[in-house]
């Protein structure tokens, strides 16, 4: 390179010309180009295997928003369910969902008979292809209108996890050679109610709104119950580490003196932030429900250990956007008369708010998708309860998270389940982007360059 | 603790003030991971048939279910353990340790252990000797102990493939374990006369002698898995050589990835194994705090509940799923209701 101070004609005095290029520069050229080819590589292979992930996830998963419906007219004879006639509510309650299986029975024998279907199988195994949620869904019916004893309505009753299986091609004659639950004459009375029209594969909300069901009836599980749990467990989350986060940045960055005990702080958050998720959950289930005495399984309690979890991100995330805003700011308002809170409050952090949101999202993000604290607090596990009904209780009952919830179906004996573990990844995954793009958005539309 | 921390805490502890520590009113489980499903479903029909809320059932292995349990009596603790095996003597002092004294034991049933080996993969027909001489740790050859030199199956039955021999069976915290040493390496043991040799090189210390038999080899032959049934079928299914050990609840619902062996020319099913014919069965049993029984609505009812004809009976949806109904269940109602207590007088 100094030759070219040198001398005026490098290129003549080496025997080469601009045109022509010798040796070196094309070793050199063809090393960028190799390198730039590296680059391109490294890319593809990245989008590639996002590629292949989300085709998984969206291939196995898409199958949990369908599921197959047998619409029945069922009779709510009230010998069965209300043998005094006083439509008592708690004579009607002590009917158990046990009580409820002759009905459905019964109302297969005339829905056969009144399609004309041929079928060997005796009523009770025609509903065997029902899910076992069907009773408790009557009974839930029943008991909201009394009033409808006697009389014959209309059910949309959840077909069960081999039936639905078999229509969406997992089940086939030959993989239930063995099976006990399912026989083949029952798949061939499937395909005549198919045929029919009484059974359908139709988009099922209750995938998305429901609650969790058990091993026995994987077609009524939903996750929309842990959805809510994890709701709230983010909006504990954003109320206690947005703002003890932002205090102690502001604190540590513009007024606390350097010296060894800031130096130490500073030095344990990073560490904080490297601090395995799994120790917080002990640390919770130690110092939150032992000492503190709260609920287990409650929301607020995860929502405290996702908190401990967030705040070295949010913490980090403010100091940096705090450092980038230039020092002349704070310099010209505490010049024109500002004291120093005036200068931090009016002037440097409205300059940091983008920043600051971005990273709380993206630690919010990162809480949402946290499953190993949940473990040792109770949220892992068989919670099927109903959508809470206020604020307290959506914190203190008891909840699953989204995490949770996938995590508990993958473990499930009956492979339905593992097809609504792959469903549960999707609306997860929807949530994840949607809040990182809005953090990309934020930073977009408000960030300043100095 | 950082500045963070204690902050953190301090808000906590505001947040907790400001909500008044309501009482906790659902019945809180936990344990043996072969119970789970059981308790599952009954804890869904407990929520919709009666006005109590519905259960929740955390799973995690049987000893970690009982460690729990005998933590304490308080909200903060939980009111039922499942586990797959008795409680022992050891587990009854800590607790007692901790003030859990008067415990009820609630017997569910009887549920089969399997063995199965992938769909496509071959078909086994084992005896208790064959598992003992595939992996155990030291097995007697011509008459002397030597690590076990046994590779393929083959070498353990001629009447077997020359496959590798890949096992793989429950982890130490699960109560399967335990059933799986006991009634068959154990079992295998005695059949094949190591029993005797190990008892002779122990200085006939029979309690040594069992604790040789049910050392397994630590060779890679034999793998623990220590997370649930669907981690031992991914094994199978990414090795088509290897068998797993199973439950039969979960066997019966995956028939299409496994083919299940006999034991001792037995095929496991709940007939099978209500008869006794089949051998490897065991009890599962929940655990009940008497203490809390009063204090957390619904926790008797549940209790009750569990083990009712129309549940645990044979006809009842938990046979259906595939436990095997106690043919004693009557006298389980019996001590239920009375709240018979361990260690008294039952």
């Amino acid at each position: 390179m100094t030759d070219l101070s040198a001398n005026s004609a490098p290129a003549t005095r080496h025997g080469a010309s601009l045109l022509k290029q010798n040796a070196r520069t094309r070793r050199r050229n063809r090393a960028e180009a190799r390198f730039r080819a590296y680059g391109i590589a490294a890319i593809a292979v990245g989008l590639a295997m996002l590629l292949v992930l989300v085709f998984n996830i969206v291939s196995k998963g898409v199958g949990a928003y369908s599921q197959t419906f047998v619409t029945l007219e069922v009779e709510l004879s009230e010998s069965k369910l209300d043998k005094k006639g006083n439509r008592d509510i708690e004579e009607i309650k002590k009917v158990s969902t046990f009580g409820y299986a002759p009905l459905i029975n019964n109302a297969f024998a005339a829905a056969v008979k009144e399609g004309g279907l041929e079928t060997r199988l005796k009523p009770k195994d025609q509903a065997g292809i029902l899910s076992k949620s069907a009773p408790a869904q009557l009974r839930d019916y029943v008991i909201a209108n009394p009033d409808k004893i006697g009389e014959t309505v209309s059910f949309r009753f959840l077909a069960n996890s081999r039936v639905d299986g078999y229509l969406k091609g997992r089940v086939t004659r030959d993989s239930i050679a063995n099976d006990k639950s399912i026989s083949a004459e029952q798949l061939d009375f499937v395909d005549q109610l198919a045929a029919a029209g009484i059974l359908k594969k139709t988009f099922n909300p209750d995938f998305v709104l429901g609650s969790d069901a058990s091993d026995q009836r994987p077609e009524s599980a939903g996750i929309g119950v842990s959805m809510v749990g994890s709701l709230f467990m983010m909006l504990v989350v954003l109320a206690l580490s947005l703002p003890i986060g932002v205090a102690a940045s502001i604190y540590l960055e513009e007024f606390a003196p350097k010296n060894w005990i800031t130096d130490i702080i500073e030095v344990n958050i990073s560490n904080l932030a490297a601090v395995p998720s799994i120790v917080f959950g002990i640390l919770g289930l130690a110092v939150f429900i032992n000492y503190m005495h709260l609920p287990m399984s409650a929301p607020l309690v995860g929502g405290l250990v996702l908190t401990l979890m967030t705040l070295p991100t949010i913490i980090i995330s403010t100091r940096a956007s705090l450092k980038a805003v230039p020092p002349s700011i704070r310099d010209a308002a505490l010049g024109v008369g500002a004291s120093k809170m005036q200068a931090v409050f009016h002037h440097v952090l409205p300059l940091a708010a983008p920043g600051i949101l971005t990273g709380t999202i993206i630690g919010l993000a990162q809480a949402l998708g946290e499953t190993a604290p949940l473990l040792l607090i109770g949220m892992v596990g068989f919670i099927a309860s109903n959508p809470p009904d206020s604020l307290a209780a959506g914190l203190l009952s008891p909840n699953s998270a989204m995490p949770a919830q996938i995590y508990e179906w993958a473990k499930r004996a009956d492979p339905a389940f593992y097809e609504r573990a792959w469903g549960g990844i999707i609306i997860l995954l929807v949530f994840l982007v949607t809040m990182n793009t809005l953090a990309v958005i934020l930073r977009r539309r408000f960030e300043r360059r100095w | 603790m950082s500045f963070v921390k204690l902050s953190a805490s301090a808000l906590a502890i505001a947040a907790v003030s400001a909500t008044a520590a309501a009482a906790r009113d659902q019945v809180q489980v936990a344990g043996s991971s072969t119970v789970l499903p059981y308790a599952s479903i009954v804890a869904e029909a407990f929520g919709e048939n009666f006005d109590f809320p519905t259960p929740v059932v955390e799973s995690g292995g049987s000893s970690a279910g009982l460690k729990r349990f005998c933590e304490g009596v308080g909200e903060n603790t939980i009111d039922v353990a499942n586990a797959s095996r008795k409680i022992k003597d050891k587990e009854i002092a800590v607790c007692a340790e901790n003030g859990v004294t008067d415990i009820i034991e609630v017997r569910i049933g009887y549920d089969g252990i399997v063995f199965a080996s992938d769909i496509d993969g071959n078909t086994y027909e084992f005896t208790p000797a064959d598992w003992f001489l595939a992996l155990s740790d030291k097995i007697v050859v011509d008459g002397a102990l030597v690590d076990n030199p046994n590779k393929t199956w083959a070498d353990v039955n001629a009447s077997f493939p020359a496959t590798d021999i890949q096992a793989f069976i429950p982890g130490t915290k699960h109560g399967t374990r335990e059933v799986f040493e006991e009634k068959v390496i154990l079992a295998g043991c005695e059949e094949t006369g190591a029993f005797e040799a190990f008892k002779a090189a122990n200085g006939d210390d029979k309690k040594a002698a069992e604790k040789a038999c049910i050392a397994l080899r630590t060779d890679g032959v034999s793998v623990d898995i220590d997370g649930d049934y669907t981690e031992t079928l991914a094994r199978i299914e990414s090795n088509k050589n290897g068998i797993g050990v199973f439950g039969l609840a979960f066997y019966e619902n995956n028939t299409d990835k496994l083919q299940v062996a006999t034991m001792s020319g037995v095929v496991p099913s709940t007939e099978s194994i209500a008869t006794g014919e089949y051998p490897v069965s065991r009890p599962l049993y929940f655990y009940v705090k008497k203490a809390h029984i009063g204090v957390i609505p619904g926790l008797k009812e549940y209790a009750e509940f569990f083990i009712a004809d129309e549940i645990a009976g044979p006809d009842g949806p938990l046979a259906e799923y595939g436990l095997v109904a106690d043919p004693e269940l009557a006298k389980t109602q019996e001590a239920v209701a009375e709240e018979k207590v361990l260690g008294g007088n039952s």
